[in-house]
């Protein structure tokens, strides 16, 4: 079943041959590393370095520059580190910030589905980063590549009991779906080379893997924090007397589109049924086989989960997952999502800890002369002894602090100004950016660099309208992958071109609806003409507790979106 | 007539035509060979008249009464040996011209007149091909040379404490050996045309008075059909070039400032080979003028005369005299005029080590600031100064690759010392401001001592950190340019991979075709400890010995002072371990001797 002849690799796309000749993600990559004519991998090593959390980039602000010096591009890697649900401690902390500030661009990267990113690792640096992240019991391995990527769970702590056996599923279907490869450990652990027969070195995954890319979430309502519906798979958590009883299973969630391809679109996930919470683990592997065996390995534009679905209906997926499951997925259980932002400041936990959300725009971690935030975590993960939370939206949660050490943490956070870090609107407060420039190289248009000076803008209407304390969720990617979800902002950009993008209006604020076109190829100047009649109006004749997504589509700005086939229509 | 043509394989000529040109030349008369040897000529540079330039073979010449022999490392000394016997053949003079590189040192006992032209070179030293015989002279084993009479003229620059030591090597040595000298030794600074040609005059008069002369009798050596430049261009007469290009190589946030600079060479009926420099006439900055001016107490309007003309001395600092290095015969001029006790104390014998502490990072600047005369006229300043001699570069490209143009690789110097900032003439020139002129005076000055292999199937080893890179980047363009099939083995070192990495683009499409066989780099600050090319050279010892042992030539190219060094070190060591000896000089003279080992080192 996971074999594949010669002839049907050959009609596959080209990464397909390159995983298949990799020997389960090994490649030349030892050998690459070693190359000191070249900061770059050897090209088809680019593709399996992702399996191993690393992608390639190069710095794209000094590229031509670099041509013209008769110079290679400022080749430099991105290395992202899994942090299952979000949840790690000061230590791990520490180390992170030690790395980031020896190997890499002394910033880190929080991000939107709660892992680590560092970035301009060279690739001299390269093994002794990954080492010395395993070092401290955190992982790059499949953080990227066509596998199971970073299971994302709630993390927000004020339902602490619960939290922790959700929490708990979360690790352990990240830690079954792993890739088993020792690749990983032989090329950058310099474990030893184990020569037994390779036959069954990936029992889930096959030789050669998903076709795309595969995001699982797991939430707890009422919030959809992790905006659930934007994964290939989904749990949400069915409590029963404050215990955990099973989850509700999502299925054919996935953003990413491309530019004037009607073909391509993102989609909201299907909620198809419920299992036993001892039941997870199975149901988790038997759907990632099922995209496993049909996902279209031709295309990979067409290759995401939400495809094969779509393709073959919701009711083919049923049938086939329970005839794999040998029993049938019950019906689903009810539920409510009310919310996806984060809850700022300190909050009350339970057993006598307290949790404080810091706001960090774009998740991006780094010391100015103005703000030395990064500075002001290392001194509060020294004194911490609770726990690290990453958020879905790009925060960090410094959770389980005790009533004693409340009072140390609380002067860290005024000392280092992150005390005051969400006084800010509603509008910021939401907002989400992917990194884009300078090193992303799918990038089309700034978005993590542009971002907060256009909020800056908008924050002048939001005031004037009188609408600083109001949550609107606002979302900027670069390019159509919608790796910030801008197909979920209740206010979405997409970059297009320099300074120009596609302006997208009334998505749920809970994550449910997907948002629709409004304006295509715009600047600065349009976006602020378009908006800011728009936010007036919103201000004036919003009903109480209406939402700004469901505004607009009652005033006519936009149609709503029911399900991703009619995204463009 | 009994001239020989050199053999077969040193021509590049085949069977057939080396039997037919040897039964010709030998049946010509001198006048009919004088002819013969000017209508070729002509032929070659395509009926343009003008002063064509012959080079000569280093063989042969059997008959000639005046031996000229040659040390050098740049062109000069043999452009002024050519330079001396045309001029020697217009008065009936026969001579021969020997390189000493290639001179068979038991010949010495025969030389009857002998004109030694050879440069000093570095700190005092003879340049690498005269080594050998300056070693031989002052060994035990050199012999009595009563029979010879000669006539030394040495070049060198009077910037550096040994000033034109290796000529005076040899003069002392001569007269120490027997010889009779015919004329005092000659020493030239870098502006040496005229000194060189009054030497010149002055010792063929000698010479003609004891040597039988033979009218129109030329004694020429046979053309090796080289480079012959049909150009009027030359270091007397350079050619106003346009600039192309000026781009800094290092990538941002480097510390170096490399500058890759294209000129053009069109119309100028200029050529060069690989491994030939560009010699470049640079202004000084005005800045530095401006701070001369200052602390000269001049406005600059002032008028001095130079070579007969008025010219305001703004323009005198600007474009024809040194307003910066500070020489012994300057400063010496200059004290005569400054009268200070303090400065006269400095130049006395018993201050040398006071005046090279006072000389190190120090400028004229400094010089007229620390020792200010009273009323001290321009022209008696002007006068102590010398011209602003050319610069030379190493010829970074192939004319096979980059029809009429030459380019560079030039490191801009710049240092602070004694609270100044301080910047390199020739390198700031370049670097700064030729992008303000119009043109810039060049000229070509050929390198015949670092040369391709003449077989394009041999391999070559070329090492070159930094701007050391230069003449290998036309090496490469070269072979490529002609297919050639003989492999090529790179070592470049710098400070850091990523912004240091001189062509790394053009290097890595060299490998990728195969043009280039391997490439070895060393950064010396990406990592603790310091990686430089001789540490490469010995992890890779025992493949360098091989390929020395299929016969490959070696090269090496850069910083004189430390990396040569290493570089020869670091080769003598792996020579003696792969030979297991004790030690490899003799393998390394021998690597010299066939013109296997050439260095292109400053």
């Amino acid at each position: 079943m996971i074999d594949v002849t010669p002839e049907e690799l050959e009609k596959r796309v080209e990464v397909e041959r390159i995983k298949d000749a990799s020997n389960y993600l090994r490649g030349t990559l030892v050998k690459s590393l070693q190359d000191p004519l070249t900061g770059a991998l050897a090209e088809d090593d680019t593709q399996l370095s992702k399996y191993h959390g690393i992608y390639q980039q190069d710095d794209r602000d000094l590229r031509d520059e670099r041509r013209r010096q008769k110079l290679e591009p400022h080749y430099q890697f991105l290395v992202r580190i899994r942090v299952p649900g979000g949840v790690c401690t000061p230590t791990q902390w520490l180390e992170v910030d030690r790395i980031a500030n020896t190997w890499c661009n002394h910033t880190i990267r929080l991000t939107t589905r709660q892992a680590y990113q560092l970035h301009g690792i060279v690739k001299r640096d390269l093994k002794k980063t990954i080492a010395e992240i395993n070092g401290t019991l955190l992982d790059t391995i499949a953080a990227c590549g066509d596998v199971n990527r970073n299971v994302m769970c709630n993390p927000n702590p004020y339902q602490s009991r619960l939290h922790a056996e959700v929490y708990e599923y979360a690790r352990r279907i990240n830690e079954h779906l792993t890739p088993r490869t020792t690749a990983y450990h032989e090329i950058w652990l310099d474990e030893e080379l184990v020569t037994s027969s390779r036959q069954d070195e990936e029992p889930i995954y096959g030789k050669h893997y998903l076709p795309r890319k595969f995001k699982i979430a797991v939430a707890i309502p009422p919030s959809n924090d992790v905006d659930i519906f934007a994964n290939d798979l989904g749990f949400i958590a069915i409590a029963e007397d404050d215990r955990l009883a099973g989850f509700n299973v999502t299925v054919g969630g996935g953003l990413s589109m491309t530019h004037g391809e009607e073909n391509t679109y993102p989609r909201l996930a299907d909620v198809i049924g419920y299992c036993p919470k001892n039941k997870t683990l199975q149901v988790a592997e038997e759907i990632v086989k099922i995209q496993r065996d049909f996902g279209d390995r031709t295309n990979r534009k067409h290759a995401r989960f939400k495809y094969t679905i779509d393709d073959r209906g919701v009711d083919w997926f049923k049938f086939e997952l329970n005839k794999r499951l040998g029993w049938n997925i019950e019906a689903p259980r009810p539920f409510t999502f009310e919310h996806s932002g984060d809850r700022y400041g300190w909050v009350d936990g339970a057993n006598d800890t307290w949790h404080h959300t810091l706001f960090l725009q774009n998740g991006r971690i780094l010391d100015t002369e103005d703000y030395p935030m990064m500075t002001g975590l290392r001194e509060i993960a020294k004194v911490h002894d609770g726990d690290f939370r990453l958020t879905a939206n790009q925060n960090l949660i410094i959770g389980q602090v005790s009533d004693k050490k409340k009072p140390i943490i609380d002067a860290l956070l005024k000392k280092y100004r992150l005390a005051d870090s969400h006084q800010q609107t509603g509008l910021r407060l939401n907002a989400m950016a992917c990194v884009a420039f300078p090193t992303c190289g799918l990038a089309m248009a700034e978005s993590e660099r542009y971002l907060p000076s256009l909020i800056d803008k908008l924050d002048v209407v939001i005031k004037e309208a009188g609408l600083e304390n109001d949550p609107i969720l606002v979302r900027m990617t670069g390019c159509p992958n919608g790796c910030a979800r801008s197909s979920l902002g209740e206010i979405g950009f997409i970059g297009k071109a320099p300074g120009k993008y596609n302006l997208y209006l009334g998505a749920g604020f809970h994550g449910q609806r997907l948002n629709k076109l409004y304006r295509e190829n715009i600047n600065e100047e349009q976006i602020l003409e378009e908006l800011t009649p728009i936010l007036h109006r919103y201000a004036r004749e919003r009903e109480q507790g209406e939402r700004f997504g469901d505004f607009v589509i009652k005033a006519g700005y936009v149609k709503e979106v029911l399900a991703g086939k009619d995204f463009h229509s | 007539m009994h001239t020989l043509l050199p053999e077969l394989s040193k021509t590049p000529l085949n069977d057939d035509q080396h039997r037919f040109f040897q039964q010709f030349i030998s049946s010509l008369s001198p006048e009919q060979l004088a002819w013969a040897g000017g209508y070729l000529t002509g032929l070659i540079s395509g009926g343009s008249s003008l002063s064509t330039v012959v080079t000569t073979a280093s063989d042969g010449g059997g008959g000639a009464d005046i031996t000229i022999l040659v040390g050098s490392q740049t062109g000069n000394s043999e452009a002024l040996a050519e330079q001396t016997q045309q001029l020697a053949a217009s008065r009936g003079l026969r001579t021969v011209i020997k390189k000493m590189g290639d001179y068979k040192i038991p010949q010495l006992k025969t030389e009857k007149n002998l004109l030694v032209i050879v440069s000093t070179y570095g700190e005092g030293d003879p340049p690498d091909n005269a080594k050998g015989i300056h070693e031989y002279l002052f060994s035990k084993r050199a012999p009595a040379l009563k029979q010879a009479h000669f006539a030394v003229l040495g070049l060198g620059d009077s910037s550096y404490e040994f000033f034109c030591k290796t000529g005076i090597d040899f003069d002392r040595r001569l007269e120490e050996l027997g010889a009779t000298r015919i004329y005092h030794r000659v020493d030239c600074d870098v502006d040496f045309e005229s000194t060189a040609e009054a030497w010149m005059d002055a010792v063929l008069n000698e010479l003609a008075t004891r040597v039988e002369t033979k009218p129109q009798s030329a004694g020429l050596s046979l053309p090796s059909f080289t480079v012959s430049t049909s150009s009027t261009y030359s270091r007397k007469n350079p050619f106003p070039a346009v600039l192309l290009e000026n781009i800094v190589l290092n990538g941002r946030g480097s510390i170096k400032e490399t500058h890759h600079v294209e000129l053009s060479l069109e119309d100028s009926g200029l050529s060069y080979e690989p491994g030939d420099a560009l010699g470049i006439y640079p202004t000084n900055a005005p800045d530095v003028v401006d701070d001369l001016l200052q602390a000269l107490r001049f406005n600059g309007e002032e008028q001095v005369n130079v070579d007969g003309k008025n010219i305001n001395i703004h323009e005198v600092l600007f474009r024809h005299y040194e307003a910066t290095t500070i020489t012994r015969p300057m400063m010496q001029k200059y004290a005569l005029l400054a009268k200070n006790k303090n400065l006269d104390q400095l130049l006395d014998d018993n201050h040398k080590k006071q005046l090279n502490d006072y000389l190190y990072g120090r400028e004229i600047v400094d010089l007229i600031s620390d020792f200010p005369t009273e009323n001290l006229s321009p022209q008696a300043f002007v006068e102590c100064l010398r011209k602003l001699p050319p610069r030379l570069y190493s010829i970074a490209s192939s004319l096979k690759q980059h029809p009429d143009e030459v380019h560079l690789t030039v490191a801009a110097v710049r240092y602070q010392s004694h609270g100044r900032n301080r910047k390199g003439v020739g390198s700031t020139f370049l670097a700064d401001r030729i992008g303000e002129e119009t043109t810039i005076p060049v000229y070509i000055d050929r390198n015949n001592n670092f040369k391709l292999p003449a077989d394009p199937a041999t391999p070559i080893i070329m090492i070159g950190p930094g701007t050391g890179i230069a003449p290998f980047r036309a090496f490469v363009e070269e072979r490529e340019a002609v297919g050639a099939s003989g492999k090529n083995w790179l070592f470049f070192g710098d400070q850091h991979f990523e912004t240091d990495f001189l062509y790394q683009i053009e290097w890595q499409r060299y490998l990728k075709s195969g043009v280039l066989t391997r490439m070895n780099v060393a950064f010396s600050r990406d990592q603790e400890q310091k990686v430089y090319v001789q540490h490469l050279m010995a992890e890779h010892g025992k493949e360098l010995y091989a390929w020395l042992q299929e016969g490959a030539y070696l090269y090496v190219c850069g910083d004189e002072k430390r990396m040569a060094h290493d570089v020869h070190e670091a080769l003598l060591k792996i020579v003696a371990y792969e030979r297991k000896l004790n030690h490899a000089e003799e393998y390394i003279a021998n690597l010299q001797k066939e013109k296997r080992y050439q260095r292109d080192v400053y």
